[in-house]
């Protein structure tokens, strides 16, 4: 099975539409999250604002923190290794991800 | 109309309280001299207070925390305030205190940034207030736990909030959401539970809408009512404070005081006639300390009628609305906001500046957040130059709702819009978009004169926190969506030459003492008010009724704390017997001049 990890900057929701701005590519990522969770994918959100405990026990997302800072949220890992640094997918990359994902299911399972 | 006295009694009287009604109607008085009458019957009673801008300290004359602290003088009694702005901080601290040492400084600073916002505060307070409902631990020590709640808009949401969350957590499938600063939401299910179902139980649970002899506040407790009673609170009752029967029927000023009382029964008789009503009447001193609560509930009218001792006293310099609307209109543009506790007639004074300024050749624009805002309504159309709008609640979250769907779902999947739409529900878009709402309107202020009358104090100082949190966090993100007048709004707000704001209270001590305690926020945030309003001013009205002659005397001292204490300029209105109504009135309330009275 699957693991997706993401590592969220602070934020309120998991859409962020309660901060002042709206990144349309968070949005869509999250929506495609609950879609692959629905199937045989393991996704486990981490948001610093609320479970900050959960960047200090990775020690691989605490060195990034600690060597680069801030800018490197959102960290997503797949299966423990560092999948994209500092953003989501674009509208481009997501149906490939999507796909990637649950072909990776069928091969594991 | 023959109504029964208020009685409090505690063989009848349910575990749980409520007090609620529009700003000024004498919720903290009343709560609290309920209080004392089931301490006197031998309960163990705590009362709580959830207003930010509490004076429950004052009343009581006793210091007080957010634990329950027992009241000098009256054993059996403990109090404590909940203010949402410090649970929030509390909860803050809870959650980033940990973490220092283990994460980098600038993450620590984004976290707290993050919870400084509106969702923050309002699930931190309540959080603290239904502990004290749904957690039979924290409640075990008290035979009756009184609420003297925040202003009525306010009010609504803490207590619409344990069913809406309720709801919104049955339905919210992304895992994360709205409700996450609360990172132990789901452990605290059960308490919210229980709150939402003591709230309904009428045996548990009494809603008591405390009013004015008056129409706004009487439509306002109905509405408050019917609102409450939908989601559940049904065993409520109505209290009307401060009836009054004049000794001195030749008097000009008591008749219309009585009338007007009267009347404004009248038009309420289906809401009174089906909601149990009870009356107090009206007092001739401010309700402060032990002795002050327990006359409002006593019986002994002697004290009330007693003459008044002060004569030959000499006001100070108070100017008129129009001096004070001279020196703001020589910008020729900008904003003036009108704040203050609700009730002190916020609107009103909006009103009658932005007729002034009308009449003067001014563009003007008046918006109003008044919930009961139907001065403003009254002047559509009819005055030359001048503009009206009102900052809704509902239709802005819905208008923001829509304008977010349209603007980010058309670049979005099905799930994508269907997740948006679930988070758009959520409690804290209402918070943003009114606050989106108001730098909108201070922005208008550009070209022409903005008149705003915002919330009660308690919503105001959420409100500008939030915009001190909205600008650390868009000075943070280098691409941001947000209109130029949200960028703008607190620097707007700071600049003496574009915004003058007017601080707005009865000569009382709580109305006096809460824009004094407001002016100290307000310089907090750098923000300068302009000049105060004396609003309902018995002074001079020659009435020969003891009552009012004593409540004349009683507004001397506050009179002078203003002018000498608190306020730069300081504008005086005299007491109307009617609010208002339309543009000649407005206009010679506007130019009102206190009547010096010649020496002898």
């Amino acid at each position: 099975m699957k693991t997706i990890q993401v590592y969220d900057p602070p934020m309120c929701c998991s859409t962020g539409i309660c901060g002042p701005d709206i990144d349309p590519d968070l949005v869509n990522f999250a929506a495609m999250l609950s879609q692959l969770g629905t199937h045989d994918v393991k996704v486990e959100r981490f948001n610093l604002g609320q479970q900050p405990m959960a960047f200090v026990q990775n020690s691989a997302v605490k060195a990034l923190l600690d060597k680069e800072g801030l800018e490197v949220l959102p960290l997503i890992f797949w299966d423990g290794e560092v999948h994209l640094k500092g953003r989501y997918p674009t509208h481009e990359e997501r149906p490939a991800w999507f796909i990637a994902a649950l072909a990776h299911e069928g091969v594991a399972s | 109309m023959k109504l029964p006295l208020y009685r409090p009694d505690a063989a009848s009287s349910s575990r749980f309280l409520f007090f609620t009604g529009k700003g000024g109607v004498g919720k903290t008085s009343l709560s609290c001299a309920t209080a004392l009458k089931l301490v006197d019957a031998g309960k163990r009673v705590l009362l709580i207070s959830t207003d930010p801008a509490s004076n429950l300290d004052e009343v009581l004359g006793t210091q007080l925390t957010n634990h329950p602290t027992p009241i000098a003088g009256s054993p059996g009694l403990e109090a404590l305030n909940i203010n949402p702005v410090e649970a929030a901080a509390a909860y803050r601290e809870r959650l980033i205190g940990p973490m220092r040492g283990l994460l980098p400084e600038a993450a620590l600073r984004s976290m707290e940034e993050q919870l400084s916002g509106s969702c923050t505060v309002e699930i931190a307070a309540f959080d603290e207030f239904s502990g004290f409902i749904g957690n039979p631990e924290a409640s075990k020590d008290y035979d009756h736990i009184l609420f003297d709640t925040a202003p009525t808009g306010h009010t609504l949401r803490l207590m619409s909030l344990a069913k809406a969350w309720d709801q919104f957590l049955d339905n919210n499938t992304s895992g994360t959401s709205c409700l996450g600063p609360l990172a132990g939401l789901a452990k605290q299910r059960a308490v919210y539970e229980a709150t939402v179902n003591t709230l309904a139980d009428s045996k548990a649970t009494t809603l008591i809408l405390v009013s004015r002899p008056q129409g706004a506040a009487l439509r306002e407790a109905e509405r408050t009512s019917r609102e409450l009673r939908a989601i559940g609170v049904g065993n409520q009752c109505l209290v009307i404070n401060g009836t009054f029967e004049t000794l001195c029927p030749e008097d000009v000023t008591a008749q219309a005081l009585q009338q007007r009382g009267a009347a404004a029964l009248q038009a309420s008789s289906d809401f009174i006639g089906s909601t149990p009503t009870y009356i107090i009447p009206l007092r001739p001193i401010n309700i402060l300390g032990i002795e002050g609560l327990r006359v409002l509930l006593s019986e002994d009218s002697s004290e009330a009628r007693a003459q008044a001792d002060e004569t030959g006293w000499t006001p100070p310099r108070l100017e008129s609305l129009e001096d004070l609307v001279a020196d703001i209109e020589q910008q020729g543009h900008g904003v003036i906001m009108t704040m203050g506790k609700g009730g002190v007639g916020k609107t009103t004074v909006a009103a009658a500046i932005a007729v002034m300024l009308a009449r003067r050749g001014h563009a003007v624009h008046l918006s109003t957040t008044d919930p009961a805002a139907h001065v403003a309504q009254t002047l559509h159309g009819q005055v030359p130059g001048l503009t009206l709008s009102r900052i809704d609640p509902a239709s802005e979250t819905a208008a923001y709702t829509a304008e977010v769907m349209g603007r980010q779902g058309a670049q979005m999947d099905e799930a994508g819009r269907a997740l948006l739409e679930e988070d758009l529900r959520s409690p804290c878009t209402e918070e943003i978009a009114v606050f989106r709402a108001f730098a909108r309107e201070v922005g208008q202020g550009k070209e022409r004169f903005v008149v705003l009358d915002t919330a009660p104090t308690g919503h105001t100082l959420l409100l500008l926190d939030a915009s001190e949190a909205y600008q650390r966090e868009l000075e943070r993100q280098a691409r941001s969506t947000q209109p130029e007048e949200v960028l703008k709004l607190l620097e707007r707000l700071r600049d003496p030459a574009f915004t003058h704001i007017l601080l707005v209270a009865l000569p009382e001590a709580t109305p006096v003492h809460e824009a004094a305690a407001l002016q100290e926020d307000l310089r907090r945030a750098h923000i300068e008010p302009f000049a105060w309003v004396i609003n309902q001013s018995l002074l001079n009205s020659g009435s020969c009724d003891p009552l009012l002659k004593r409540r004349e005397a009683s507004e001397h001292r506050y009179l002078l704390e203003v002018v000498e204490k608190h306020a730069r300029r300081t504008a005086w209105l005299p007491w109307q017997p009617e609010e208002p109504i339309g543009p000649d009135a407005l206009a010679s309330l506007a130019n009102a001049h206190i009547l010096t009275p010649i020496p002898t």
